[in-house]
């Protein structure tokens, strides 16, 4: 069930995204656990709010990141990840 | 609580605290004969930290760097500011766990810890039998948990139950997951006991056998398999039974810190049975020096205290050396490997018990259910040879 580009995500039920000041970096936080993004998961996963198409999270990855190889390839592999790993869920 | 990163990089190690635990109380309704509180708990019911206090303490973790609120007990709800401490942590940014038996839950506290902005609810559950719930728990509580279990879940809250896991109910691991499943449980978490506090005095009572550990984790496996991720099942393997010891709180100093009702800062639950420390207490001391600069805090961090065979074991970073309060209670020396380990000479300690436990004399033995009654006689000397048997001598 690999994500497609026009796949809608949103932070899974139970879970929080927010930005920890005192750690520097995004975090994810759900019943007894807690994720420590690094900062391009957390750039990507900071575009997730249940109405932006992955295609579109693409586009504004690459426009800020410009020049980085295989970036589409990462991006979607890093939501496959977020996806086994229930972080996200579909809406679509 | 798993600490992870997300497999693409960053760091794990933290020196922050990211989980403030706040045993609020020590009072409870109930009185398992597993709880892990301290035996001696009767002398922190009468000065507990008043709200402002808690507020304190809520801000100056959560400028550390705490994130996961856990607020414990005893029995939280028996204190009626909860509702107060839920909305603060709630601004502060905490995602906010209460741990509850589940008694003194009401429709008017649940909806005030709704609007609050509590973020989810774990109840501890005991056993699919009215009779074994209300014999390990020493209270008529079976139904409530029900009833309970039903308003959490009416609210729109993940559904996390725990399950202290013994001889008494071990068998009915499977029933177990089945009630959770029929309750709609997102989260299953079952506790194998671990021996300290009450459960230490009892655990010639409280153990089950190797085999039983092996169905129980068996059954759980094929339930696992069967629900796949609809309900996420821990399964905390019991350490007695286990090569190596656990890596005790991910490390001494590292990740948790608790404030006890008294307002005592620890770096694990039982810390207060190690000999010759100072804890500092929030009452006197700030948290950011408590963290950072208390000799207790920082007396375990690392590897320095470390003796052999620990020091030069290859394995050291795996577990750290295990649980400090385990090696103390079993051994006499804090500083000693945690003797589950199959390296530590001491060993034969765990092996003893596990003997101990099955040794039908032993067993027979009455339970000390966690009582302020008993506490009060484990405080004046009264149950000294009980407590002998199960604490090694330095």
């Amino acid at each position: 069930m690999a994500t497609q580009v026009n796949d809608i995500y949103k932070i899974a039920a139970h879970h929080r995204f927010q930005w920890e000041k005192a750690q520097d970096c995004f975090v994810i936080l759900f019943p007894e656990g807690m994720v420590k993004l690094n900062a391009s998961s957390g750039e990507i996963l900071k575009l997730v709010d249940g109405l932006t198409l992955v295609s579109t999270i693409i586009e504004i990855i690459k426009k800020k990141f410009p020049g980085v190889p295989e970036i589409e390839k990462d991006i979607l592999a890093m939501f496959d990840f977020a996806l086994e790993k229930a972080w996200i869920q579909k809406t679509n | 609580m798993a600490v992870q990163n997300n497999g693409v990089s960053s760091s794990t190690t933290s020196t922050q605290p990211l989980w403030l635990l706040a045993e609020i109380t020590y009072r409870c309704p109930l009185h398992c004969a597993f709880c892990y509180n301290p035996t001696d708990y009767d002398k922190h019911t009468q000065n507990e930290l008043d709200t402002k206090t808690w507020i304190k303490v809520l801000n100056q973790a959560r400028d550390l760097g705490a994130l996961q609120l856990g607020i414990s007990g005893g029995e939280p709800l028996l204190r009626d500011d909860i509702e107060i401490i839920v909305e603060e942590a709630h601004q502060l940014g905490y995602y906010s766990n209460l741990i509850t038996s589940g008694v003194g839950l009401t429709d008017k506290r649940i909806d005030a810890f709704k609007k609050g902005g509590l973020d989810h609810i774990q109840l501890s559950m005991h056993d699919i039998t009215e009779e074994i719930n209300n014999f390990i728990t020493n209270t008529k509580t079976f139904e409530l948990k029900k009833k309970v279990a039903a308003m959490i879940k009416d609210r729109g809250y993940p559904m996390v139950l725990n399950v202290v896991i013994h001889r008494y109910n071990i068998d009915h691991v499977k029933e177990i997951l089945e009630m959770a499943e029929a309750l709609g449980a997102d989260y299953v978490e079952l506790a194998n006991t671990q021996y300290y506090g009450w459960s230490l005095i009892n655990r010639n009572q409280l153990m089950p056998t190797k085999e039983q550990i092996d169905h129980a984790e068996l059954v759980t496996n094929q339930f696992r398999d069967r629900v796949g991720n609809k309900m996420k099942v821990f399964f905390v393997v019991p350490d007695y039974f286990a090569e190596r010891p656990k890596k005790c709180m991910n490390g001494w100093g590292e990740v948790f810190m608790i404030v006890t009702a008294n307002g005592d800062v620890l770096p694990c639950h039982s810390a207060r049975v190690l000999p010759n420390m100072v804890f500092p207490n929030v009452k006197d001391d700030e948290l950011k020096g408590a963290w950072y600069d208390s000799p207790a805090f920082n007396k375990f961090r690392g590897d320095e205290w470390m003796k052999e065979p620990c020091r030069t074991c290859p394995e050291k970073e795996n577990d750290l050396g295990g649980c400090r309060c385990q090696a103390f209670l079993l051994t006499g020396d804090a500083a000693s490997a945690d003797p589950v380990c199959t390296l530590s000479p001491n060993r034969h300690v765990i092996e003893q018990a596990v003997l101990d436990a099955q040794n039908p004399v032993l067993q027979a033995q009455p339970i000390i259910f966690r009582t302020d009654k008993n506490s009060k006689k484990i405080n004046n000397g009264e149950e000294k040879d009980r407590l002998g048997k199960f604490h090694a001598v330095p």
